[in-house]
């Protein structure tokens, strides 16, 4: 199950864990990556508290966690190339993996449809 | 590049319908709206422009000719004198000086590039600060000059290798000049002046021609495949690689040209002993320090790890330090040397000493290292 959050991340849900990214959208407003912060494996997120850290040339921006959980595994290829994440911001450009700490935050996600909407009313007129 | 918050109408550059023709992102800076990358971005545009050649809209800025009442140049340099550290006097006719317009502190107004084309000089002023520059120049040299404000001419750079290979079919002319010659040419017809310097650190040019002639002139440069559009955004991690000051950011107010490790531009005939010393604003602070220094210093500054530090980031002198001894004043990523590269001031006895230095980066403390400018060596054809 595909969800997203008004910040522009992509949530995969798969079982018991939640793989976490940034969107194309995203990654197309921040322009060049040069630098990725990741959570620390094993590290407990907080829904809505900063989790990662991607900086493009002109600046810093955060990554937000979208639920609770803890970090099981993050993506080390993004942080030797964080190119990986304009490329290919939805499937190599994948930033860490999380337990689902409340199944319920699940449901306060987007699904597809309504991020498309958002994006719509996201783009300059 | 700093970015300013949008006043209530931007201004254009006389580029901007090619600018949106090439996919150009725009965002406002210094009331302009300025492209800030192009469809490739960043990293590439910045890698191009030491590979290749970039062009550059740099139409923002401010042009200004300075023409002596009397008719005599010498006059208007050495009523220039008095508002920069520079020896104009001794300026030859098609050369330009960098120069910094000091206040009554010894911090700098702007930074300038000043050309002798000897029945007026030409002057190259910061966008941000262009309008006060005018203000400032009228009151202190109306009695002795005539100041007139170009608005009516675009401005481009096209720097890289290749720069002079490109220009010099439409420019023969560029193929004699070295670094810092400027020399009144006739580009697709019109009078436009060119100069070889940047804010690159590579050998180039800045070329400056009628508005009605920029697009053209653009696409005429375009059309040669070696030659891409660079955005904003390229120019600010160029000139940070090349340890270039950027106004506002390295150079304020409060900055002093030895603070700013900027002595070079002060030339010996204004020093104390020299023919005209002093005689400008703040002439007594900048004196004194060039003999004795100054208690804090410009330096480069080179992160450990792969993380950017930026402009704000407190520095201090050991992990633990209560206190910063310093402040990054310019910071990113450097595409060629592939590494987080900044700027900042610290301390005149942190900037002689080897030892490392700490940054404060989201509540941690990375370390630092002092590093020599530029980072990247330069090219200039001298």
């Amino acid at each position: 199950m595909l969800k997203f959050t008004n910040d522009h991340e992509w949530v995969l849900i798969e079982g018991d864990f939640a793989t976490i990214g940034i969107t194309q959208f995203a990654q197309e407003q921040l322009g060049d990556l040069v630098f990725v912060d990741l959570p620390k494996p094993s590290s407990a997120l907080q829904a809505g508290g900063a989790a990662a850290v991607v900086e493009s040339v002109k600046a810093a921006s955060d990554v937000y966690a979208p639920i609770s959980g803890e970090v099981v595994e993050i993506n080390q290829r993004v942080i030797d190339d964080p190119t990986l994440i304009n490329s290919d911001p939805a499937g190599a450009g994948w930033l860490f993996k999380m337990t689902i700490a409340d199944r319920p935050q699940l449901d306060k996600l987007m699904d597809e449809a309504a991020y498309q909407a958002l994006m719509a009313s996201s783009q300059p007129a | 590049m700093r970015e300013t918050p949008a006043p209530a109408v931007l201004q254009r550059t006389p580029l901007h319908r090619l600018h949106l023709e090439l996919n150009a992102r725009m965002v406002p800076f210094a009331g302009y709206e300025m492209p800030v990358q192009y469809s490739r971005g960043i990293l590439k545009e910045h890698l191009h422009v030491r590979a290749a050649a970039g062009l550059f809209d740099i139409s923002h800025m401010g042009q200004f000719a300075v023409r002596a009442r009397s008719g005599h140049g010498e006059d208007a340099a050495s009523a220039l004198e008095r508002v920069v550290p520079v020896n104009l006097i001794g300026l030859a006719v098609d050369r330009q000086r960098y120069a910094l317009l000091t206040n009554d502190a010894g911090g700098i107004r702007d930074d300038l590039m000043i050309a002798n084309q000897r029945d007026r000089f030409l002057i190259i002023a910061n966008a941000a600060c262009k309008d006060a520059d005018e203000v400032y120049l009228r009151e202190m040299l109306s009695a002795r000059c005539e100041i007139e404000r170009l608005d009516d001419r675009a401005l481009l750079a096209l720097q890289g290798p290749l720069a002079e290979l490109v220009l010099a079919p439409l420019v023969p002319q560029v193929t004699a000049m070295r670094f810092m010659d400027v020399r009144a040419v006739t580009l697709l017809g019109g009078d436009s002046v060119i100069s070889r310097s940047g804010y690159t650190g590579e050998d180039g040019f800045e070329i400056s021609v009628p508005a009605a002639l920029a697009e053209p002139v653009a696409r005429e440069l375009l059309a040669d495949a070696r030659v891409e559009m660079i955005g904003l955004g390229a120019r600010d991690s160029l000139r940070l690689e090349a340890g270039l000051c950027l106004y506002g950011a390295d150079l304020d107010e409060t900055t002093t040209p030895v603070e700013a490790a900027l002595e070079w531009s002060i030339q010996a005939s204004r020093r104390k002993g020299g023919s005209r010393a002093g005689g400008f604003p703040g002439a007594d602070i900048v004196l004194d320090q060039l003999e004795r220094g100054a208690p804090r210093r410009r330096v480069g500054l080179r992160p450990d790890g792969r993380a950017p530090i930026r402009h704000g980031m407190r520095l201090f002198a050991y992990r633990q330090a209560p206190d910063p001894i310093g402040v990054v004043t310019s910071g990113g990523f450097g595409p060629s040397v592939n590494a987080p590269v900044a700027m900042g001031y610290v301390t005149a006895a942190a900037a002689a000493s080897t030892a490392p230095l700490w940054a404060e980066l989201r509540g941690e403390r990375i370390p630092v290292q002092l590093s020599k400018l530029p980072f990247v060596p330069s090219t200039y054809k001298r």
